[in-house]
């Protein structure tokens, strides 16, 4: 991770345990959830099926499908989905990076 | 199942105002949108955007809470976070809300889907930490997250809003590298006695460029050999920019050389699309109330051809006064005698496009990238194995779907069909529209089998339901 997050935020508000990869993190109730995850320093959401390549958010807005994460085991857009307690996050076919 | 007279497929501006012109002539309306909330990528999450925020972002946002104000007023029944995968003939939806397939029927339906941002194949775009300019506008008025090191690539007003909104937010990009050349420009000016009907537009792209120019925000005109170098995330973005090679250190990278209709639903419909050579794009056929060739199917904004979020707007209410007027709730003396000023209004708010179309060309590299350029994101294609297909005799995107999986992924060719489709006419020395596009079949978005088993037993979505993750 790199010693500056490449997202900042703007705003503070209520926030809510959840976790990723079942690491603690704690995620703007309501928030939507790709951005969240930006903001908590997480740029690599998933890797590819093909060729294993780093993928992250491209679209934001439910069409390119490139911010694939696992909640409660089904497979869902993260920038779709909003932020609630209790989150459980797992990114896909992390492999060997998995740590955050 | 619940009947409709009319289901709308999209809630931003012109999904919205054809709702509320409907239900207002006395239509039974079903509103789909797979937001939590209405407003369209334009007005996203409107209504719970902070005053703070709503500032930074401008009027154009706030204008936003006026259309969903109208839309909670109307008898509306909207299904909010319901993401429509099947559109039937006769016509019945099928769509999943809160990990639950659903499906209405209604006698007509309003297309109002809106635009995707163009496709920009280039080397590192599929990297993350590299999004469409689109999305870091909607990081930044959705969520209130900005991009520290961030810089702006490619060609259009969106380009310089973003830029702006940035610099309003404290977070400046480090650039604005611009694709566009002064040819464009000159081919532009052309354009500029009708483009001056648009002058509020004018004046609001002057203020936008003052905003970027009082921040001292670095601009590259001309920009060409792109490249986002970096492994997991971008380093720095290189290119030329005036015979000069440039090299800028990022974190982030943000894209953008236009929108697109995004022609999924109507396609799976089976609605005629021809090439739009000054949009670059296949565009539905429409008559003057958007209607399609098949019979009941309207489309309305920028799925209909890109004109902005107030053509839009105006486009929805005239669908939905030649659907009341096809339901029997007004006359067509009464439909014409309102449509009257939405068309005078309509020519204006369109004024600035020819002018916009010819300034802000698409990225002419990104739309025939280089051999080892990945094309189709999903499946990882690159334009080198497309051309290889095409030696091969392949003609159009759905054979290249059997030559090697492009298109074939979760987004279904929404990021790589324009591109496939360029590099075969291209390589083919064939038209457009002679090379066709993606066949687009249902589910037009995925749906998990458990969601279609629990179909026969769920009950069609009641609105003002909490929408739960």
């Amino acid at each position: 991770m790199k010693p500056v997050l490449p997202f900042l935020e703007l705003e503070v508000g209520p926030r809510v345990p959840v976790t990723c990869d079942g690491v603690a993190l704690d995620l703007p109730l309501g928030a939507n959830l790709a951005a969240a995850l930006l903001a908590a320093g997480i740029d690599v959401f998933r890797h590819t099926p093909v060729s294993g390549a780093p993928r992250g958010p491209f679209c934001m807005m439910g069409a390119c499908f490139d911010c694939l994460v696992e909640i409660a085991g089904t497979t869902r857009q993260a920038c779709m989905v909003e932020v609630t307690a209790g989150l459980d996050i797992r990114r896909p076919n992390m492999g060997r990076d998995a740590g955050i | 199942m619940q009947e409709f007279d009319l289901a709308i497929i999209g809630a931003g501006p012109a999904g919205m105002a054809a709702a509320h012109e409907a239900a207002g002539l006395g239509l039974r309306v079903v509103l789909l949108d797979e937001q939590p909330r209405p407003g369209g990528q334009i007005h996203r999450d409107v209504d719970r955007v902070a005053g703070a925020r709503a500032d930074r972002l401008g009027l154009d946002y706030r204008h936003g809470l006026r259309l969903t104000a109208a839309l909670r007023q109307a008898d509306i029944h909207h299904l909010a976070g319901a993401v429509v995968w099947a559109i039937e003939d006769g016509f019945c939806l099928s769509y999943t809300r809160n990990g639950q397939a659903g499906q209405v029927t209604a006698a007509r339906v309003v297309l109002a889907t809106g635009a995707l941002e163009r496709p920009m194949p280039l080397p590192g775009w599929t990297l993350p930490g590299v999004m469409m300019a689109g999305a870091g506008q909607i990081l930044l008025k959705q969520s209130g997250v900005a991009a520290r090191r961030a810089v702006l690539v490619g060609a259009g007003p969106l380009l310089y809003l973003v830029a702006a909104q940035m610099v309003r937010a404290g977070t400046p990009p480090l650039a604005l590298v611009e694709t566009p050349t002064g040819a464009d420009r000159w081919r532009a000016l052309r354009h500029l006695a009708g483009a001056l009907r648009g002058w509020r537009d004018l004046v609001k792209g002057a203020a936008m460029l003052a905003v970027i120019a009082r921040a001292r925000v670095p601009r590259f005109p001309a920009a060409t050999d792109i490249v986002i170098e970096g492994k997991t995330g971008p380093d720095a973005l290189r290119f030329t920019s005036r015979g000069r090679a440039q090299r800028i250190p990022c974190d982030i990278v943000f894209l953008h050389h236009g929108v697109v209709p995004d022609t999924q639903a109507a396609r799976s419909l089976g609605v005629r699309h021809l090439w739009h050579p000054q949009q670059a794009c296949f565009v539905p056929q429409l008559d003057d109330w958007g209607g399609t060739d098949v019979p009941g199917v309207y489309i309305a904004g920028d799925g209909g051809g890109i004109g902005g979020a107030g053509a839009a707007e105006i486009a929805g209410r005239l669908a939905a006064l030649r659907l009341a007027e096809d339901a029997g709730r007004i006359t067509q003396a009464q439909r014409d005698h309102r449509a009257k000023p939405l068309r005078a209004a309509l020519s204006r708010a369109l004024a600035l496009r020819p002018f916009l179309d010819a300034a802000f060309p698409p990225y002419a590299a990104a739309l025939a990238p280089a051999d080892d350029t990945v094309v189709c994101r999903c499946e990882e294609v690159t334009a080198g194995t497309i051309r290889d297909h095409a030696r091969l005799g392949c003609l159009g995107p759905n054979q290249a779907k059997a030559y090697g999986r492009a298109g074939m992924g979760p987004c279904q060719g929404r990021y790589c069909g324009l591109t496939v489709t360029a590099i075969l006419a291209k390589a083919n020395g064939r038209s457009f529209d002679d090379t066709g596009y993606f066949r687009i079949r249902p589910p037009l978005k995925p749906v998990t089998l458990g969601a279609l088993a629990a179909m026969e037993h769920t009950e069609p979505g009641t609105p003002d339901q909490e929408t739960k993750t």
